[in-house]
């Protein structure tokens, strides 16, 4: 892997590469959901995703997360091949992620819900959690004061003992992001965090997705339909069209790249 | 506005943490548990403590177990009675072997087989859900009953194939055998109640329980924040068939004294536990109390109302118990899945507003 720092024509500088995908290919019986594609994600960068419908983009998010197995290709992961792992063993290096379809725990809070998203941060045994006392005790203090961070910079205070069954749409999609930072990942996988939202939720969720890469140095993809929000947001884009990657750079390559026009265009296929 | 949390603030997340936040209720908690040891036991009478307090104290303990496999970890289980069963025999084949072991342990340790029993058949949950995994359970019921129906190890190869269990005695008083005063029965059971209402407590509003509850709203999502689903759900039918277990021990040596699987063990048991957790609210610990109190008083109130009251013949009663049992859990299922625990809760909602509903 080459070391050597990226800088971004706006000049910010990102680092090494975290994640490679080599030549990955997945098939599901007769479709091809991901064709022999490769691409690297830098540390502390935002990566999109974009592509039209069915491109193979969530796919891809399911291969990095470990949902699904690739038939072929490699996928290393800060300088280490991945051999075959379960998705909650790759949650434990340091990958969380967002929905497209919000999959929030429908029978807790907003705060259960969060704290959830330390589980892995979570070492006490079952004796300690039965009687409640030291280990156990300390610990739930300790990750609730790391939720409560959380919550504050989400500006979900007000809705922390909620249902989250009972909460609007977009409230919904930021506890879930919630849930996704508590575990402090290193690499944040989120998938169109901006789905279905209006156009003042988008920019809150924008702002959320830049400080949370600014303040805490987070890596992160992210899939987005929206081109005003990739363009504005993201550092490096990947273009996907039925499987295969048409397009990779920087927001203003890709956008006058002839393949992906043609791509967002419908052009008809061969 | 005598039932309010207004002034009452929490300055630390250990506070807010709290079983009972508000004040009055955790006062309320105290004066309970304070009744129970310390003024039930001394109005005591025969009766009610073998129809009502006993079966009551037992029963919550199966319950709550069942609650932690199917109302926080969403695993429907069937297999209660067969639990309950494995608990029971488990206790005499200990008392009969170790005749100096002390009830109380003999009665944790039965818990403990039973939670072996219960990993065993958890596995299929791993690959099958929901109505499947049901069956699966019922399997594991029928199964269970056979084996100790037809293995004459089990039952000490006694000629009638029921077990029968010895005296034993905790600090000089007996608890189980024919000269078992109720009081010391009563408190017997009140222990292990109290225990592991604390345990369970703990343990589902803590890592463990929120990792069942992940696993039941959503396994997906549960998996990527790190639940590993094979230790979610298999401690969750461990430590569910734990309570049973004990449950069932303490069915078998405290409250039944001699025991013929069949009768005592069988698919009703299984339906009797899944009802209780039903009416009482999935997912509550005090739901698994009130369903438990609500499923054992209400045959003994109906009986005394139509029978003692109303002259009805005992068949006819009996028949009506079962409509109102089967009418209750529809209206359950279909109005208010979470049972008499939610419809408290809705009652202390009002009450925190009253008299000012706005
Ligand atoms: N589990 C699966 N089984 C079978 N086919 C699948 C599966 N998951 C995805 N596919 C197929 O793979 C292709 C890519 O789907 P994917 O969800 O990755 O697209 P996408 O780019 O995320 O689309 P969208 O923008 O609509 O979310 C589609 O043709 C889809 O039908
Ligand atoms: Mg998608």
């Amino acid at each position: 892997m080459d070391g050597a720092a990226y800088v971004t024509p706006d000049g910010r500088s990102i680092g090494d590469v975290v994640m490679e995908m080599r030549n990955i290919t997945l098939r599901f019986g007769g479709v091809t959901a991901i064709r022999d594609i490769s691409f690297d994600i830098r540390e502390g960068e935002i990566r999109a995703i974009i592509g039209p419908n069915g491109a193979g983009k969530s796919s891809m998010l399911n291969v990095i997360n470990g949902f699904y197995h690739p038939q072929e290709g490699e996928v290393w992961f800060r300088g280490a091949k991945r051999g075959p792992m379960k998705p909650h063993a790759i949650a434990r290096q340091g990958i969380a992620r967002t929905f497209q379809n919000i999959a929030l725990f429908s029978g807790m809070s907003t705060l259960d819900n969060i704290m959830t998203g330390r589980f892995t941060k979570m070492k006490s045994g079952l004796l300690a959690q039965a009687i409640w006392k030291g280990r156990a005790e300390r610990e739930e203090v300790e990750n609730r004061e790391i939720v409560e961070k959380v919550i504050d910079f989400l500006e979900i205070q007000a809705i922390r003992k909620t249902p989250v069954g009972r909460l609007p749409y977009g409230l919904q999609k930021r506890v879930e992001l919630g849930r996704a930072l508590a575990a402090e990942p290193k690499l944040l996988l989120l998938d169109e965090p901006m789905a279905g939202m209006n156009v003042e939720e988008k920019e809150d969720m924008s702002r959320f997705i830049l400080d949370v890469n600014d303040e805490f140095g987070t890596t992160i993809a992210l899939i987005e339909h929206d081109m005003g929000v990739v363009m504005d947001i993201s550092d490096r884009v990947v273009v996907m069209d039925y499987g295969a990657k048409i397009g990779d750079g920087t927001p203003d390559e890709v956008r006058n790249s002839q393949a992906v026009i043609d791509a967002y265009l419908g052009v008809a296929h061969d | 506005m005598f039932y309010r949390e207004a002034g009452d603030f929490k300055t630390s997340y250990v506070a807010d943490n709290q079983t009972f936040p508000i004040a009055f209720d955790r006062y309320r908690y105290y004066v309970v548990l304070a009744v129970a040891i310390g003024v039930v036991p001394f109005m005591l009478n025969e009766y009610f403590a073998s129809a009502v307090l006993i079966p009551f104290l037992i029963w919550s303990i199966i319950a709550i177990g069942l609650n932690i496999l199917t109302g926080y970890c969403g695993q429907v289980s069937l297999g209660t009675g067969g639990f309950m069963a494995v608990g029971a025999y488990a206790s005499y084949k200990l008392m009969t072997a170790f005749p100096d072991l002390n009830i109380f342990f003999v009665i944790l340790a039965s818990g403990g087989v039973t939670a072996g029993v219960g990993l065993l058949f958890g596995l299929p949950s791993l690959r099958i859900k929901g109505f499947y995994l049901a069956v699966a359970t019922l399997a594991a019921q029928f199964f269970l009953v056979w084996l100790f129906n037809r293995v004459g190890w089990f039952y000490n190869y006694s000629a009638s194939g029921q077990i029968n269990a010895p005296e034993r005695s905790v600090f000089g008083f007996n608890v189980t055998g024919a000269l078992a005063a109720p009081e010391a029965k009563y408190l017997f059971c009140l222990a292990f109640v109290i225990l592991l209402g604390i345990v369970a407590r703990n343990l589902t509003r803590g890592k463990l329980g929120r990792s069942w509850m992940a696993i039941r709203d959503m396994d997906i999502a549960a998996e990527i924040i790190g639940v590993d689903p094979l230790k979610a759900k298999l401690s969750a039918f461990a430590i569910s068939s734990f309570f049973v277990g004990v449950g069932g021990a303490l069915f078998f040596a405290v409250y039944l004294g001699a025991v013929e699987v069949g009768e005592a063990f069988g698919i009703n048991k299984s339906f009797l536990a899944l009802f209780m957790i039903i009416i009482g609210g999935l997912g509550s610990i005090f739901g698994s109390f009130a369903g438990a109190a609500f499923i054992v008083l209400m045959p003994v109130l109906l009986k005394n109302v139509m029978v003692g009251g109303l002259g009805w013949p005992t068949d006819i009663a009996a028949h009506f118990e079962f409509v109102i049992l089967g009418g209750l859990i529809i209206f359950f299922l279909i109005v208010e899945p979470h049972g008499l625990a939610a419809l408290w809760r809705l009652a202390k909602e009002k009450l925190r507003l009253w008299p000012f509903p706005h």
